[in-house]
């Protein structure tokens, strides 16, 4: 019994090769019950997002689990073989697979590290295949924990905590001048797509008071409409902008349309309140000079840039600390999988009846100090066939179901039954380390 | 006793104050729990100190120069603990808690006597009371004001440090600033009519025109012009903040005014 995992992500291969592959939502189920129809597959996950498509299985034989998959995957689309596949798959099993997975759901494998929607994306392909009943005792265990991980990560972590879009940035920005968004009122000039966004976070934030102006009054209206806010005719914005906390400017324009007397007005009429001005223009719509006015603070798209790119390094910084964390839940997620196993139950079940046995045999021969050595080695002998035949039938089980898709479902009862402790990580670990298939020892 | 407590909180205070200071440039939780741990334990026992001291002392009809000191610099620990309780603003420990341990050291540098005018009523124990809670107001002001200059500063050159990250947003630190003002400048108002009563009683004359008193209604009338300009004019956030440092600059010149006084009158 192996847990693997099987895929590509936009790290190993480009958009043409990962579009064939995605699965659409509507045919998840299909495809999780044809990945399960596999012999050898007894368990599996599939996660599609557009940046990665991975197949998590739990597989009875390593090489034929792993050449199933590659299969199933190229399967999704005619003109993929899957010969074609395999220069970008990678391959991983054991404490790999798993630590790949708690990566994966951490947003430590994204295109942008800290982003959230990775672990909104595990958690429904996981509720698919729950759907769908195609996971079993491990996979359920395992992507569990992942998503506990994750969470963990996010909270005890700065990882996700910094802005690392232009748009995000400038309210990020916004919130160090005002301590509260929900009464300011932002003056949108211009409809380009960034302050559009811009705006969208403004309003996400708390921002209840949107004025919007361009050139054109229809645009205007149409999205002053969308913000549910008022238009304002663009001949008098610049005498308007004492009215707004926060102005948010991107236009076609070739010159500058709000100069520093505009804004030293402006700022005069707001009684020396602090204002926000975001130019995400290029040519810029605002003059520099304004940068000079005193409680005016103007930030152009460069600086914007240079903030995400400063919050892109300090996400990194927190990833080392996030991929600590990982490391040690994959620890706690092997040891767990090791209890799984037949061999060392069968082990840890004869060494506890020994143990109770002997502890009975020393309480009772304690007290019967007169005992000839026959009558000794009779009780011994009593005691010895007694649990030896209680334990009996469940160890010829275990055996025989080895093989079974139920294995790990019998050990699990049976460390119940029997009260038996995990097994220890150091135990044998040397002999069962996690075998890892990569592209470069890939045979053929 | 008393004098047990307070060498004990002059030294958590400046324990506080060092791991406060490293605070400004370092991101770390576990740093900002212990200062905040310090400083709470600075606070406890700094209460006992006063405490005991009010009790066994040698039961004064006025406070000395140092007891005003030790009580301002107790003030100052509970407006940071209360603020930081409700707001979670680490970092105003970093400016508040260096204040008071400032204030504490010259409240030890300086003679805890009794000053040689004997006042015939107790008033004189408001008087104090009351200004040094202005001053807590001042201070407080002064402290927000120089945090804005600071932020602001650093939003204007775009330099994204771990001190901008922990700064509040500059319209909190400019209400701070005001409210600090509206609650501190009745509370000074308040002291220095209970100080010309005093005065009355024990000179015959509210005003004698010394250099304290002097630069006391100075600082008074500064204040006053800054609380009406910010009230009518818009004299908020940068102007705001450089005028109320200035105005702390002679609340404390009033103070080493009447340090020197009641050292003097010692020695």
């Amino acid at each position: 019994m192996h847990i693997v995992v099987v895929g590509l992500s936009h790290k190993t291969a480009p958009v043409e090769i990962r579009e064939k592959l995605a699965v659409p939502e509507s045919r998840l189920g299909e495809a999780l019950n044809r990945l399960c129809g596999y012999s050898g597959i007894k368990e599996g996950m599939l996660l599609s997002t557009c940046n990665r498509v991975e197949v998590y299985a739990v597989v009875e034989e390593l090489e034929a689990g792993y050449s199933r998959i590659q299969e199933f995957l190229a399967d999704a689309h005619l003109s993929v073989s899957s010969e074609q596949l395999t220069p970008h798959l990678y391959w991983q099993t054991g404490d790999r697979a798993v630590a790949h997975l708690f990566r994966v759901a951490c947003s430590l494998d994204s295109m942008v590290v800290g982003e959230s929607q990775i672990l909104g994306q595990v958690k429904d392909a996981f509720e698919m295949a729950l759907t769908h009943k195609t996971t079993g005792l491990i996979l359920n265990k395992v992507v569990k924990k992942a998503i506990t991980v994750a969470k963990r990560v996010r909270t005890d972590t700065r990882i996700a905590e910094t802005a690392v879009s232009v748009s995000y940035a400038a309210v990020e920005l916004a919130k160090k001048i005002f301590s509260d968004l929900r009464d300011k009122t932002v003056l949108l000039v211009g409809a380009g797509e960034m302050a559009k966004l811009a705006a969208r976070h403004f309003i996400a934030s708390g921002v209840r008071h949107v004025r919007v102006t361009t050139r054109t009054p229809q645009h205007a209206v149409a999205l002053a409409d969308r913000f549910s806010g008022t238009a304002v005719p663009f001949e008098q914005f610049r005498e308007e902008m004492a009215a707004a906390d926060i102005v948010l400017v991107s236009t076609g324009a070739a010159h500058y349309l709000v100069g520093s007397d505009d804004v030293q007005r402006a700022v005069k009429q707001r009684m020396n309140r602090p204002m926000f001005l975001i130019d995400i223009s290029v040519p810029r719509n605002i003059d520099p000079a304004v940068r000079h006015v005193d409680n005016a603070f103007l930030f152009d798209i460069d600086d914007l840039k240079f903030r995400v790119e400063q919050n892109r390094g300090g996400r990194l910084q927190e990833a080392e600390q996030a991929e600590h964390m990982v490391v040690e839940e994959v620890g706690a997620v092997r040891q767990w999988l090791k209890s799984l196993e037949v061999t060392p139950t069968i082990v840890a079940l004869k060494s506890r009846v020994e143990d109770i046995k002997r502890a009975e045999l020393e309480k009772a021969l304690g007290r019967l100090t007169r005992l000839a050595p026959q009558e000794r080695d009779l009780i011994e002998a009593m005691a010895s066939s007694i649990v030896n035949k209680l334990i009996h039938n469940t160890m010829i089980t275990l055996k025989s179901e080895v093989a079974s898709a139920d294995a790990a479902a019998f050990v699990e009862a049976a460390r119940r039954f029997f009260n038996l402790a995990e097994v220890s990580s150091s135990e044998d670990l040397e002999i069962e380390a996690p075998t890892t298939r990569t592209n470069a020892n890939k045979p053929g | 006793m008393a004098a047990v407590f307070f060498m004990v909180t002059m030294a958590l205070y400046f324990a506080a104050t060092v791991s406060f200071l490293a605070l400004l440039v370092r991101r770390a939780d576990a740093l900002s729990t212990f200062s905040l741990t310090i400083t709470a334990v600075g606070f406890a026992t700094h209460t006992v100190a006063l405490v005991t001291r009010m009790l066994t002392g040698p039961g004064a009809s006025s406070p000395s120069i140092h007891e005003a000191l030790s009580f301002f610099s107790w003030m100052l620990i509970l407006v940071f603990l209360a603020v930081e309780f409700r707001h979670r603003l680490h970092v105003l420990g970093s400016f508040i808690v260096p204040l008071a341990l400032v204030s504490l050291v010259s409240a030890a540098a300086l003679p805890d006597t009794v000053p040689t005018l004997q006042p015939v009523f107790r008033t004189l124990w408001v008087h104090v009371t009351l200004s040094m809670l202005g001053t807590v107001g001042f201070a407080v002001a002064f402290v927000a004001g120089v945090m804005y200059l600071i932020q602001d500063g650093l939003l204007k050159s775009k330099r994204f440090n771990v001190l901008y990250s922990k700064l509040p947003a500059l319209d909190f630190l400019d209400d701070l600033n005001q409210q600090s003002i509206v609650l501190g400048f009745p509370l000074l108002t308040l002291g220095i009519i209970t100080g010309a009563i005093s005065a009355e009683f024990a000179r015959g004359s509210y005003v004698n025109w010394n250099p304290e008193q002097t630069w006391a209604l100075v600082t008074w009338l500064f204040y006053f012009v800054v609380l009406v300009g910010r009230l009518t004019v818009g004299w908020r956030a940068k102007r705001a903040a450089y005028l109320t440092i200035i105005g702390f600059a002679g609340v404390v010149l009033t103070l080493i005014g009447v340090a020197i006084k009641s050292f003097g009158s010692v020695s």
